[in-house]
């Protein structure tokens, strides 16, 4: 089974470590935050100038002054800094977030990404995105295996403009984990009940398939 | 009163010399932190071919959403347009010209400008079309574009307090773009929610000295929130 949008949060979530300073995007990503495994800590960074960002408030201590980069009323856990975006930036560009966590409408084998618009149908602009992976080392892309179509969006060579050029090393579908390297993506986990064949036949990239591929623990 | 009371108690006041065709930049991220009454002013006055240097561009019907239903925008300078959908229409029919910047690459734009600084190398955006026609540096292994900063005629910004020195201090996640706009402006006005006397605020604890701003003016503020997201107030047990 393909795994959900849940799922795929809990997959990425299991890559987080104790002390990490992590960001977030919207959609997905957000959905981590939700999965930190019991006992870790993490400061979630959120880029319009919140490091420590909290669960959402109740209608009574919900504040406008406070929201997140989906730019939705947030609370700030004990310990949280608030900054100015220059600031905030200093901190991703600089590389001293932990790790990034942000969707894509496509990534290809040579680890570029395309996420922010697409051409004479839809402009939502980079935001953060592409300071994010131009500053980030470490970087999971949570995405669809492929459009409702079945069109793949797991590419060879990205078709819509791009966020960021030779940046994404790891990948996670609803059907794969992949980490791309040497100009292929190579797949590391399926999805629990999903063939190598299925996920195959998804992939338009240059896909290395190991001779066992363990399913994901989700 | 000393020349260094910075108080304004009118828009009108707070705006004298904002013409047509300036370069305005707008504290704010998404209707977070934005300048209200600055906005509404500028609506009112009617101004047009304005270049505006704001993050977001309000939405449908606020903030700098109202700039754009009057047309009052030639030039827009930011990083989201996000749900805007009159933002999207104006941007894909090409009737402004949208000059859309990476986030931290904006903040630091503003940032150098009003630091004196008139460019800086930075890896965000190389290999995309954000650098294209860009000078691009390779330094230690890795690709740099080099991105001008920015200054604005005005900078509109939004504070939680002031002095009437125009000392500032930002709330929580409201001073996002807000300082370095304020350090930007040729004249910098900021629309605050208290205004005190000098002393009142600890000089440790201020953003944004007062020699960035010009003018301070006392607003109203509505504090529009644009994803109401919540908890429930009572977990069942």
């Amino acid at each position: 089974m393909a795994l959900t949008r849940d799922q795929i949060a809990m997959r990425v979530a299991q890559e987080l470590q104790d002390g990490y300073y992590v960001n977030l995007g919207i959609g997905i990503p957000t959905l981590v935050a939700n999965y930190i495994p019991e006992g870790m800590e993490v400061m979630l960074q959120s880029e319009n100038g919140l490091l420590g960002m909290g669960e959402f408030p109740t209608e009574e201590t919900i504040d406008p002054d406070l929201i997140n980069a989906g730019k939705q009323t947030v609370t700030a856990v004990t310990g949280a800094a608030y900054f100015s975006s220059a600031e905030s930036f200093a901190m991703i560009r600089g590389g001293h977030v932990d790790l990034t966590v942000l969707g894509a409408f496509e990534v290809d084998q040579e680890g570029n990404i395309a996420s922010w618009m697409i051409p004479g149908k839809l402009v939502k602009g980079m935001g953060g995105a592409m300071d994010l992976v131009a500053g980030a080392e470490n970087i999971i892309v949570t995405m669809t295996h492929a459009n409702k179509h079945g069109v793949s969006k797991i590419l060879k060579k990205c078709t819509l403009p791009l966020t960021g050029a030779g940046c994404i090393k790891r990948v996670i579908t609803e059907l794969a984990f992949m980490e791309i390297k040497d100009g292929a993506f190579h797949l590391l986990e399926r999805a629990p009940g999903v063939s190598v064949e299925e996920i195959q036949a998804l992939t338009e990239a240059d896909l290395v398939i190991p001779e066992h591929v363990p399913e994901m623990k989700v | 009163m000393s020349g260094f009371n910075k108080v304004v108690t009118s828009y009108e006041e707070a705006l004298a010399g904002f013409t047509d065709n300036m370069t305005v930049m707008v504290g704010g991220f998404g209707l977070c932190g934005i300048p209200e009454g600055l906005i509404e002013q500028v609506n009112k006055l009617g101004s047009t071919g304005l270049t505006a240097i704001s993050n977001n561009a309000g939405v449908d019907g606020f903030g700098l959403g109202k700039w754009l239903e009057k047309r009052q925008i030639s030039t827009m300078i930011g990083s989201y347009v996000g749900e805007n959908e009159l933002f999207e229409k104006l941007l894909l029919s090409g009737e402004m010209e949208v000059i859309l910047t990476p986030q931290g690459t904006l903040a630091e734009k503003i940032r150098a400008g009003g630091a004196g600084i008139p460019a800086f190398f930075t890896a965000t955006g190389y290999g995309t079309d954000v650098a294209n026609g860009k000078e691009t540096r390779e330094i230690d292994g890795r690709h740099y574009v080099l991105e001008p900063s920015l200054t604005a005629d005005f900078a509109l910004v939004k504070a939680w307090k002031a002095d009437t020195m125009g000392n500032l201090i930002f709330r929580k996640t409201a001073m996002n773009f807000n300082p370095m706009m304020a350090t930007a402006g040729k004249i910098t006005v900021a629309e605050v929610e208290e205004i005190v006397e000098p002393g009142e605020l600890d000089p440790n604890y201020i953003h944004t000295p007062g020699i960035y701003v010009q003018r301070v003016i006392k607003g109203q503020f509505e504090k529009r929130i644009e994803q109401r997201t919540v908890k429930p107030s009572h977990q069942e047990s």
